[in-house]
């Protein structure tokens, strides 16, 4: 376990400076940020007293060792656009991201769950098929288009919800958080069931190709021999079995549904830390963009690891020593 | 749904097999003659679509934003589908769009399943410290989301065709690779490798003609799968605008044009893009479910 912790670790190091190195040289390679930073009728005096002040005027190898150096003591650059650092600006705009997907990601599994066992358990009724042809809809619907559909309909046409932005918001925690303000929730409800609908098939499907799985194994026959309620069996002995696959997706998805938050944010206006990097990106913001990069490549390596321990608790069989 | 109708042993070719087995779905051959028009449609777009949406001297400012079924100012031309900003045939942008989204999709998929398969069957082959290091790697890439990986690469590479199907094909490659590997690692084991072993015949000829035939149906149903992935995947990057210039539309580029009209009310100039792109994407995923269970040996009765 040890062992398998500890060469994780090494492999986060070399993986975070290969994103890094790419982005740092990439980003340069695509343009010069002085360019849109400064006034186009600058003259060169003023774009070099600009370029020094970033430090954007030395060789990039010497800028990106300074920044080598700054990274291993937390310090990842102050941004270019806002004149802050870097890590400050996106933890700033950190809560309104992750309660997105925390909200989707709930909506996703409470309507998914249910869905997916009935479909499994039933497989040749009418709703049975209704909700896996609605899953194959959610799969092949491109997201943001989903989304424009949902402003079309319930911002424009109905005005039921606002078509973007977020709303009042509540401190909890040292947080800004707008799910916990009912006026606040309203903005967040569309942007969360765009980010959901994905997750939502994918979980209904996982669950129902699960479910006729496992029913068909010996201890589900044994459990139904015994004569246990069929509530027993489905409840406490095939849940527990199904669980095992799902929580390693669900847990992968959480860091996806993080992601894949940028679409949303960009389409509903969402404040969150997706909309940051794209724009941020088309400012050529580097600081910014390699700080997100590197905060969400380190997400992953430890929700990838988390789900790994995890699967070992809920599976014996698994050894995490052993997985190379 | 069931595959007991078939006689237990059946002298027709492989192909005639498959074919039954594929048509039992409705739903599947629906799909199919979706995605056949779809592709016809693609590759015939300058002699189908009304207008060239490229040729900016055929627009006529005027007739920008029009709702569907107006007829042009110069009366020639009816817009079924409505026109956009730049008072451009919806229809025709959409027909010219679907081949740029198409292509990217294909050709990105096509790079990286040959990629891929190459590497996951050298990985499987050679095993050792090429497999470790390639496995290792594949891994790494699998954990991340695949649209972090484009916009990472994206950003770093900036617009254009070329740079989108790179992106796409690094996002696919690990996919390929792995089912690849894990095919041939299988079918390396069987007999009938070891008789062509035994025949004399050389590594690479075992490799490209006995080993990879058999490998294929996993191969084509990731594929199906990931050219689906694809599309959208360069439709919502598209979007965003870090993947096609604008010189060159796709669906997804179009519906990021219409997206300052939406919020008042002119819906056409996004929707309509947006449901081609959805009938290209369901027509793709309903034939590679149907693909799936017929080519999964496990649900085989």
């Amino acid at each position: 376990m040890t062992v398998f912790i500890l060469r994780r670790l090494l492999q986060t190091g070399v993986v975070l400076l290969a994103t890094a190195l790419l982005v740092f040289f990439g980003l340069y390679l695509v343009g010069n940020p002085v360019d849109i930073l400064v006034n186009p009728v600058a003259d060169e005096v003023e774009r070099a007293r600009a370029a020094a002040a970033l430090g954007l005027d030395k060789p990039i190898v010497e800028q990106f060792l300074l920044f080598l150096r700054g990274a291993v003591t937390g310090e990842l650059g102050t941004s270019f656009v806002y004149g802050r650092p870097a890590m400050d600006v996106i933890l700033e705009r950190a809560p309104a991201t992750l309660e997105l997907a925390a909200l989707a990601m709930a909506i996703a599994v409470t309507l998914g769950l249910p869905l997916g066992l009935y479909a499994g358990l039933r497989p040749d009724s009418w709703p049975a098929k209704a909700i896996m042809a609605g899953s194959i809809f959610g799969f092949s619907l491109p997201t943001f288009w989903v989304g424009l559909l949902l402003i079309l309909v319930f911002a424009v046409q109905l005005g039921w919800l606002p078509s973007g932005g977020r709303g009042p918001t509540v401190e909890f925690l040292g947080m800004q958080l707008s799910i916990l303000h009912w006026d606040g929730l309203k903005y967040a409800l569309l942007p969360a069931i765009n980010l959901a609908l994905f997750k939502l098939s994918l979980i209904v499907r996982l669950t129902r190709a699960q479910v006729r799985e496992q029913s068909l194994l010996d201890y589900i026959k044994f459990a139904r021999a015994k004569g246990l309620p069929r509530r027993r069996v489905i409840g406490v002995h095939l849940l527990k079995n199904i669980l095992i696959p799902l929580v390693t997706v669900i847990g992968l998805e959480l860091g996806s549904v993080i992601a894949f938050a940028v679409v949303t944010e960009t389409i509903f206006a969402w404040p969150g830390m997706g909309k940051l990097v794209i724009d941020s990106i088309f400012q050529l913001d580097r600081p910014v963009v390699v700080a997100y990069l590197m905060l969400t490549v380190t997400m992953f390596i430890f929700i990838n690891l988390a789900v790994d321990i995890l699967y070992s608790v809920l599976d014996p069989r698994v050894r995490l020593a052993e997985a190379k | 749904m069931s595959a007991n109708a078939l006689p237990a042993e059946s002298r027709e070719s492989p192909w005639v097999r498959f074919w039954a087995q594929f048509a039992q779905s409705r739903l599947a051959l629906l799909g199919l003659a979706l995605l056949l028009a779809t592709i016809a449609i693609a590759l015939a777009a300058p002699w189908i679509a009304p207008q060239n949406p490229y040729d900016l001297g055929k627009l006529d400012l005027l007739d920008a934003r029009l709702p569907p079924g107006s007829v042009a100012g110069s009366g020639e031309l009816t817009y079924w589908l409505g026109t956009d900003g730049q008072g451009r045939d919806m229809l025709s942008a959409i027909v010219y769009g679907l081949r740029v989204s198409l292509y990217v999709g294909a050709a990105s998929g096509a790079i990286a399943l040959s990629l891929g398969a190459l590497l996951g069957v050298a990985a499987a082959y050679l095993g050792g410290r090429f497999d470790q290091v390639l496995m290792r790697i594949v891994d790494i890439q699998l954990g991340f989301p695949a649209i972090l990986v484009a916009l990472i690469l994206l950003a770093v590479l900036g617009r254009g065709v070329d740079k989108i199907v790179i992106a796409l094909v690094a996002v696919q490659w690990a996919y390929y690779a792995r089912t690849a590997r894990s095919a041939a690692l299988v079918e390396r084991g069987k007999e009938y490798i070891e008789a062509a072993r035994g025949l004399g015949l050389s590594r690479l000829r075992i490799v490209l003609r006995h080993l990879l035939p058999n490998a294929a149906p996993p191969l084509i149903v990731v594929g199906t799968v990931q050219v689906a992935h694809a599309i959208a995947l360069e439709a919502t990057l598209s979007f965003l605008g870090l993947g096609l210039p604008t010189t060159e539309p796709s669906l997804g580029l179009l519906i990021a044009n219409g997206y300052e009209y939406l919020l008042s009310g002119k819906y056409w100039i996004s929707v309509y893009p947006g449901v081609a792109l959805l009938a290209t994407i369901l027509s793709i995923n309903l034939v590679g479910d149907q693909l799936r269970d017929v080519l999964n040996p496990r649900l085989a009765k």
